[in-house]
């Protein structure tokens, strides 16, 4: 079935099967691949994306719901002129390991600091909750979005 | 395959008449993961995530109406004064999950580990259901038949649910192996009734679907009677009463041995959750009282 989304700014169009997530639209129809596929069942977060705004689990909404709305990837993150503070600050933290949750991490990181811009420990804890690392770096990705913000406080970046 | 997407509740009735088989969308969190995994295969999906009648709460008089498609994230944003809710909305998976998952769907799955369901016990919840020849009220008890069996016939879908708003405090807690992320290995909600000086106890994941603790609740309000509470909050209730309160909580549970925990272990854990939640309704109503 044709489903037509607004991905990061541009309407996008896929022929899609009916019962295809909206992660399988971003990553096999559109080439979105920064979102990333691993546990299909919103444990891990990896698949995270905002859907009219508001953080989800790409793997978890059927591609037809997405139709006629707004998505915003990682992708939309980083500008011409750099990476966005929060990918700026996971790279700075060495908050990244094997990269595999990274992208989802960065989104759901981002969504709390436009909701929240100076969150403390137990506030950002709860946020990346349904983020998993594997590597189990959790401590520098919460030193990440503590410089991220910061950061973005000072209007530094 | 295919998706029927109405855009109203007349819309979706009339396609759920002409499509009985068609298995029902929201969210998405439990029924993406069926379609992930090739567990289900439906001929047709019903996408009830843009049904405006789903996506309300209304307040009228003394009583909530919830729409079956308001995500918990809303639920704990509008309703912080439905404590117990509120309460159980927070511990549903992850912010990702409660941005989309509904109490509609906790309904649809009738799962017994479902979060928002003892609450809806313990409010005495009606669910509303509806087809295109007309509506009905069934009780939560009505509605919840079994481990993921409920009463909602082929042409019908769950509207939304309501309830008497309670006069009094109210817990949701649930144990599990991290705070985030976990389905319930056994959970508890109480609510203090002071209109009738009642206390509702219900359980999650501890049998084969919701089940409420009547003897519990009846000796619990009895020991706040002896003790002259429920006129003088400010009253001592007996410590060794609070945990003989939670023995009988658990005593109403009929748990069994899964992937999550033992029955011996859950029937333990509504002990404690239970003695637990009245000591906090206790301190509640003290708090209250000043």
């Amino acid at each position: 079935m044709l489903v037509r989304v607004n991905v990061n700014g541009e309407w996008r169009e896929a022929d899609v099967w009916p019962g295809a997530s909206l992660l399988s639209m971003l990553r096999d129809e559109l080439g979105l691949r920064g979102t990333k596929n691993a546990c299909e069942q919103g444990e891990c977060g990896s698949c995270s994306v905002w859907l009219d705004g508001e953080l989800v689990c790409s793997c978890l909404v059927l591609a037809a719901q997405a139709d006629g709305r707004h998505v915003e990837t990682v992708e939309s993150l980083a500008s011409e002129g750099g990476l966005h503070p929060v990918q700026q600050a996971f790279l700075d933290a060495g908050a990244v390991q094997c990269g595999f949750c990274t992208p989802g991490l960065v989104v759901a990181a981002s969504d709390l600091l436009r909701r929240e811009p100076e969150p403390p420990d137990e506030v950002i804890r709860e946020a990346l909750s349904g983020n998993l690392c594997r590597c189990t770096g959790y401590q520098k990705i919460l030193d990440a979005v503590h410089l991220a913000s910061g950061r973005m406080r000072d209007g530094a970046v | 395959m295919e998706v029927l997407r109405p855009s109203s509740l007349r819309e979706a009735l009339e396609m759920r008449a002409a499509h009985p088989e068609a298995l029902p969308i929201a969210g998405g969190t439990d029924v993406m993961v069926e379609l992930n995994f090739g567990r289900r295969r439906p001929e047709t999906i019903l996408d009830v995530s843009r049904l405006p009648e789903l996506q309300v709460i209304r307040r009228e008089g003394g009583t909530i109406f919830l729409g079956a498609g308001v995500p918990y994230t809303w639920i704990m944003r509008e309703l912080p004064d439905q404590v117990a809710l509120a309460q159980a909305s927070r511990t549903v998976g992850s912010p990702q999950i409660r941005n989309r998952g509904t109490v509609g769907g906790n309904l649809g799955t009738a799962s017994p580990a479902g979060d928002a369901l003892p609450v809806l016990a313990a409010y005495e919840a009606e669910v509303l259901l509806a087809s295109v020849t007309g509506t009905r009220r069934l009780s939560w008890r009505d509605f919840l038949r079994g481990p993921k069996r409920n009463a909602l016939a082929p042409d019908e879908l769950i509207v939304g649910v309501e309830w008497n708003v309670p006069q009094g405090p109210g817990s949701f807690s649930k144990i599990g192996t991290r705070n985030a992320m976990v389905i319930a290995i056994a959970s508890v909600c109480l609510q203090v009734d002071e209109t009738t000086r009642g206390l509702r106890v219900a359980l999650g994941s501890v049998g084969p679907t919701i089940l409420r603790a009547p003897e519990a609740e009846a000796f619990g309000a009895g020991v706040l009677d002896e003790a002259g509470a429920w006129a003088d909050p400010r009253a001592t209730v007996p410590q060794d009463a609070v945990m003989r309160f939670g023995e009988l909580t658990a005593a109403a549970a009929r748990p069994i041995d899964d992937v999550r925990g033992t029955a011996a272990y859950r029937r333990h854990g509504c002990a404690v959750l239970a003695s637990r939640a009245l000591t906090w309704a206790l301190a509640d109503r003290r708090a209250v009282a000043g």
